[in-house]
């Protein structure tokens, strides 16, 4: 018997195994939205706008690694969603993004609520589509949901005029879908690893990069496993980080902008740099052609294209991170002899170890020091900025600690929601958001969605009144001209900063004042001694967000600093 | 480290959808890839249509090309034609204006030498004009408009783009 468009739609979700869909609502969607109404056992979130929205699916996504799942209406519903899934496209997370769309009668004639989304978003998913025949629904569904989640993941937007929604049709959802341009590498090219394995065996200075793709694959406990039975060091970029726990003896930190003395003088100097699960990106490499210049490089990712394109290499192998790390342990014979190596990393980073000045004021890497002592397992979660590459620096990671941040896009406004979908997916786990005044500011509506689905996720503002990372750039590069990067509100009369270093700004919101508007419970934190107070406080939350302020130094820069394009060897310490 | 930058050719097999045309073409504007020409058409089978690419680019970024469309769903399958043989043909119209008698036997005689059994043709002629129609590579085809552009004020073309199909058996482009 032949059901309707948005039958098929709620049965394909059940298929899936799907439980949970962040959802809101618009005359687009407001059929499939009526459907949800009378389905049991399906957990419809309610966000306060459609970038949250993304953002909470792709935090979900991480935490669960099951695939987010999105519902959006047409026009403005679907354009406030880009910018989430753009965040997910650059980090990988496997989404299925359904928009509402005007009945096709109406595409094309500029209607209410109309866009081309499919076309907007073309070059930021996977895969995307308008539904054009109702026949292919059920077809089009299983497509979006094996390609988000196989091969390198991704989001994927699928777009239902409201005719296909209403209409009747076949009732079938499939088990699979051939797609015949789409060939996901499930091999590996055992030729590429023998070498690669060689090649590594004759090094002396070898080192390992792990990029987000190690996560992604959930191959951390191979990487270690290898680095050890190989006696390699590890470094990570931010998206790799936890791939390996920040305390084995062979991990020596992150790389790239503001990575680790030790982690970028290694790269420097390495002779084999076995990467894995990263695509070289920018902040990672700094200057190109100084990029691991001494070095060989193996580089093994998904995805084809990732392979020599930013940076050009010795052996490049197309695998998930996983399979090759799985394959390549089988050679292993015996550890190689890398003390001599090891020692000069270990004297680089007595050189310059990380380490922030405590004496002005409450110091960023004493919240990060507590944090760990309060969340020593859980889900860690950023927005982007200057707290962002702190707690890269800072937060320790445990085997089965999970780090969630916007590393490719750089999406201030992530954080907040993403701990939100983060707690929506392991209810269990301990939720920790550290973000800044600024980004928290972008996507604060969610505290309503919070408070409805009384989660109890411990919220740590890092307030310094300023967009940090930008005022650190004026402040290094650009003379201290402090143009629209201060939040605070004593302006001076030319609307230009008037802060005062000595004593603490005016500062719209108060955000101790605005958390408990929503019934949230707000803690302001100026100094050192109240720290671990206001986090242990926090702990105890059981059904609504704790939110801290922490008052800190408003002119703490990130340090270790690369300045953009320079090579990653040379490295602002002081 | 650059490589030369030279005209490459790519055959595409793509899904005869809504979109791919955008999807591939949004690649290159994108990405800034240097596209020079794109043509698109159905294939024997009727949900699988052919394209022919040409870009100009340098080894490592031709490289890259192919794999970011070999990354697209819709994309079939990607063939590299830069170095294998081919036979490419384009489709050229040439209108030529205010020509007085002795022009149009001008014109008549450029036709000649540019034809190879039919590739040349006059297939309309007026009072003062005379419409050419080419079937000549691209290369030709540039040296035709070239010519045209010298010796006549009033020159109108159309082109349609290279199409390639790999040779049986010649060794010929």
């Amino acid at each position: 018997m032949d059901i309707t468009g948005r039958k098929l739609f709620v049965k394909a979700l059940q298929d899936e195994g799907v439980d949970t869909i962040f959802a809101y609502p618009g005359g687009m969607i407001i059929d499939i939205v009526d459907e949800l109404y009378k389905t049991e056992g399906m957990h419809v979130v309610l966000p306060r706008h459609e970038q949250a929205l993304v953002h909470e699916a792709e935090g979900y996504a991480r935490a669960t690694g099951k695939v987010g799942v999105c519902l959006v209406t047409s026009g403005p519903g679907a354009t406030n969603a880009i910018t989430g899934i753009a965040d997910a496209h650059y980090d990988s997370i496997p989404l299925v993004v359904f928009t509402g769309q005007v009945p096709q009668n109406l595409i094309g004639n500029d209607a209410f609520q109309e866009v081309d989304i499919v076309g907007m978003t073309r070059s930021i998913t996977k895969y995307g589509v308008t539904v054009k025949d109702r026949k292919d629904l059920g077809k089009t569904i299983k497509m979006a949901f094996q390609i988000a989640t196989t091969g390198k993941p991704g989001p994927v937007v699928i777009d239902i005029p409201k005719d296909i929604q209403a209409k009747a049709g076949n009732p079938e959802y499939p088990d699979h879908v051939d797609i015949r341009g789409y060939k996901p590498n499930e091999t590996v090219h055992i030729g590429q690893l023998k070498k690669a394995y060689k090649m590594l065996r004759h090094a002396k200075r070898p080192l390992i990069l792990a990029g987000g793709g190690v996560n992604i694959a959930g191959a951390g406990d191979l990487l270690v496993d290898f680095a050890e039975k190989m006696q390699i060091p590890v470094v990570t970029t931010i998206m790799g980080k936890g791939a390996m726990p920040t305390d084995h003896v062979l991990y020596i930190g992150n790389s790239g902008m503001h990575g680790k003395y030790a982690s970028n003088k290694a790269i420097s100097e390495c002779d084999v740099l076995f990467s894995i699960g990263t695509r070289f990106n920018d902040r990672i490499t700094g200057d190109l052609n100084e990029f691991a210049p001494h070095a060989k490089i193996i580089h093994v990712d998904i995805d084809a294209a990732s392979i020599s394109r930013n940076v050009v290499v010795d052996v490049p192998i197309t695998a998930d991170a996983k399979l090759a790390l799985e394959k390549l342990t089988e050679y292993v014979d015996e550890p190689m002899d890398t003390s001599k190596w090891m020692s000069q990393i270990m004297k680089w980073d007595d050189e310059h170890p990380l380490e922030m000045r405590r004496d002005r004021g409450l110091c960023p890497q004493v919240i990060m020091e507590e944090i760990n002592r309060a969340f020593p397992q859980g889900v860690v979660v950023t927005d982007v900025g200057q707290h962002q590459m702190w707690a890269t620096q800072y937060i320790d990671m445990p085997a089965g600690k999970k780090f969630i941040t916007s590393g490719g896009l750089g999406t201030m406004g992530f954080g907040f929601p993403a701990a939100l979908g983060a707690k929506i997916g392991c209810p269990d786990k301990p939720v920790v958001c550290i973000t800044g005044d600024g980004g928290f500011q972008m996507n604060m509506q969610e505290m309503a969605m919070a408070i409805t689905e009384k989660l109890p996720v411990t919220i740590c503002i890092l307030n310094n009144y300023y967009l940090g990372m930008v005022r650190q750039m004026q402040q290094i590069f650009y003379g201290k001209r402090y143009e629209i990067t201060y939040l605070g509100k004593d302006l001076d009369e030319s609307g230009k900063c008037a802060v005062n270093a000595d004593s603490e700004p005016e500062y719209a919101p108060d955000f101790v004042k605005w958390a408990e508007s929503y019934g949230a419970k707000g803690i302001r934190v100026r100094d050192v001694s109240e720290v671990r107070g206001a986090l242990e406080e926090a702990a105890k939350a059981t059904d609504a967000p704790v939110v801290i302020e922490f008052m800190v130094a408003s002119e703490e820069i990130v340090l270790p600093m690369v300045k953009g394009g320079n090579p990653i060897s040379e490295m602002i310490l002081k | 480290m650059a490589s030369k930058m030279k005209n490459r050719w790519i055959a595409l097999y793509v899904e005869n959808q809504v979109g791919v045309l955008a999807k591939v073409s949004g690649l290159f504007s994108g990405k800034s890839y240097n596209l020079q020409s794109l043509t698109v058409g159905t294939t024997e089978q009727d949900d699988v249509s052919r394209m022919t690419i040409c870009v100009t680019s340098d080894d490592v970024t031709f490289e890259q090309i192919k794999k970011q469309l070999n990354c697209m769903v819709e994309v079939i399958k990607v063939m590299d034609l830069t170095d294998v043989p081919i036979h490419m043909k384009e489709i050229l119209f040439a209108k030529i204006k205010k020509l007085d008698c002795l022009q149009k036997q001008e014109v008549y005689q450029i036709a000649n030498v540019f034809d190879q059994g039919g590739s040349v043709e006059i297939t309309d002629i007026g009072e003062d004009s005379i419409l050419m129609e080419c079937m000549l590579t691209e290369r030709r085809n540039n040296e035709l408009i070239a010519l045209l552009k010298k010796q006549f004020k009033h020159v109108e073309v159309v082109r349609g783009g290279a199409v390639a199909i790999e040779s049986i058996s010649t060794s010929c482009r």
